[in-house]
């Protein structure tokens, strides 16, 4: 009885909603960057829509939240579009979005569909937003358009100063 | 864009205006390290009453009026004062989360009264005045002034708690949040005179930076709702004022005290000046000064 109750449960949501079968693959190059005083970048993932440039949800925060000093919030309004759209409204840490600084490199995040921001993303047409800001650095955000709802090719923009590539797929 | 053709427009036609009415004018500021901030932090502030925005080369703005709003509306002390011969400077902590209001609102009382015969004359705070000057002294007249210089810095969300207005001197409410100001796009405020929309005011807006980039002032006007209407034009700290005046003024030529609007809390010392002339009536003005940031996109 359980049993049966569970399968019909299980297939009625996978007809309801599709999208939330796919993931969102994303890839952020982390530059090299050769100065004399180097740190990791904060970077936020989060996903904007385009027609009112409005944030939609965040994925990621990459931030040095074990710093003694000031747990790391301090600098979050550095990466200050999403800062303003979005992260002034959340409380940090902040579970499933808060993570460590990566280092230099080809970055790979897979966001699950059925979990966070994603989860009721509803279909249709947003960006993908990479923002960067780096303690005695720079600046950057990077825009990549993606479809939420069906799967698609991946899309890739290349950051000029503070992110390189950065690339985008729903699968 | 258009803004800056604006902008441009009025300066070929206002250069010749504006460029000797910046020279004589002494403008109070409070410019803040930040504006908008994430965590538990502090803040420093540097205060003072200076001829270009924002370089302290006049005089220091003292600091005995001065205090921080939280975002819950208490009142704290501000921290770490000291007055230097051209500055002040003062900490924050940021104990709360929300938007905080620093500066000051102080109101002034200025006299003329005769006794025995003479002219006398008074500049000083309410409570002075009614200390000082004797009740139903003879020909009294009065120039009252409310003169309000602050600014803002949002910890972590915006709120509006400090914005209730007292329905006291000029006052700022936000419709667009000052910590939400953003270089390029259109912003507005309302201002309100003794708790009613100030319509028609003209209220000046001057950028920092004024040494080696000189940018006229622009002038802009609010409705009859009180509200003006701008968009800053790129990112940087700006300097807001606007005074309304009725009555007789001080006598010291337009622009008068208000040349140091609110610069100078507790600065005019109580006491009798003289010998001296009689104002020519009663009057009122009330001024407000505020330093906002336009961020960067």
């Amino acid at each position: 009885m359980k049993r049966s109750i569970s399968l019909l449960t299980f297939a009625g949501a996978a007809i309801g909603a599709p999208a939330m079968a796919a993931d969102l693959n994303v890839t952020v190059e982390v530059p090299k960057l050769t100065v004399a005083e180097y740190h990791k970048p904060y970077v936020s993932i989060w996903i904007e829509n385009p027609a009112d440039s409005t944030a939609a949800g965040t994925l990621a925060v990459w931030y040095d939240a074990d710093s003694k000093e000031d747990k790391g919030v301090k600098w979050l309004k550095d990466m200050r579009q999403w800062w303003r759209k979005a992260g002034r409204e959340m409380s940090f840490p902040a579970d499933g979005v808060s993570g460590a600084t990566r280092a230099p490199g080809p970055q790979k995040v897979v966001f699950s569909g059925a979990k966070g921001a994603l989860k009721d993303l509803k279909p249709g047409a947003y960006n993908l937003v990479v923002e960067a800001a780096r303690e005695v650095g720079g600046h950057e955000a990077v825009r990549v358009p993606f479809t939420w709802g069906k799967a698609g090719k991946p899309a890739t923009v290349k950051g000029a100063s503070e992110l390189g590539a950065v690339t985008v797929s729903v699968k | 864009m258009t803004f800056k053709k604006r902008l441009l427009a009025v300066a070929a036609m206002g250069m010749a205006l504006a460029l000797p009415m910046t020279a004589s004018a002494h403008r109070g500021w409070i410019v803040p390290s930040a504006t908008v901030l994430s965590g538990d932090v502090w803040v420093t502030f540097d205060a003072a009453v200076s001829n270009e925005l924002f370089y302290p080369d006049h005089n220091p703005m003292r600091l005995d009026g001065v205090v921080a709003t939280a975002p819950d509306g208490a009142v704290d002390k501000i921290q770490n004062g000291s007055t230097g011969k051209y500055r002040s400077t003062f900490d924050v902590a940021l104990t709360k989360p929300g938007t905080w209001k620093i500066g000051s609102a102080t109101q002034s009382v200025m006299a003329s009264y005769t006794e025995n015969g003479e002219v006398k004359r008074f500049r000083g705070s309410p409570e002075d005045f009614a200390k000082q000057v004797p009740a139903g002294a003879a020909d009294l007249k009065t120039i009252k002034s409310f003169n309000r210089n602050e600014v803002f810095v949002t910890r972590d969300k915006p709120t509006t708690e400090v914005f209730k207005p007292t329905g006291k001197g000029l006052e700022l409410v936000p419709i667009t949040h000052p910590n939400d100001l953003v270089a390029g796009e259109a912003a507005s405020f309302k201002f309100l005179v003794d708790g009613k929309p100030a319509a028609d005011l003209e209220v000046t807006i001057a950028e920092g930076g004024s040494r080696y980039s000189p940018r006229p002032d622009v002038k802009v006007k609010t409705g009859a709702d009180g509200v003006v209407k701008f968009t800053l034009p790129e990112a940087g700290m700006y300097w807001i004022n606007a005074t309304v005046r009725t009555g007789a003024t001080p006598g010291r030529g337009p622009g008068g005290p208000g040349g140091a609007p609110g610069g100078a809390p507790g600065g005019m010392g109580g006491g009798q000046q003289g010998p001296a002339t009689a104002l020519t009536g009663d009057g009122y003005s009330a001024s407000y000064t505020a330093v906002v940031e336009a961020q960067r996109p």
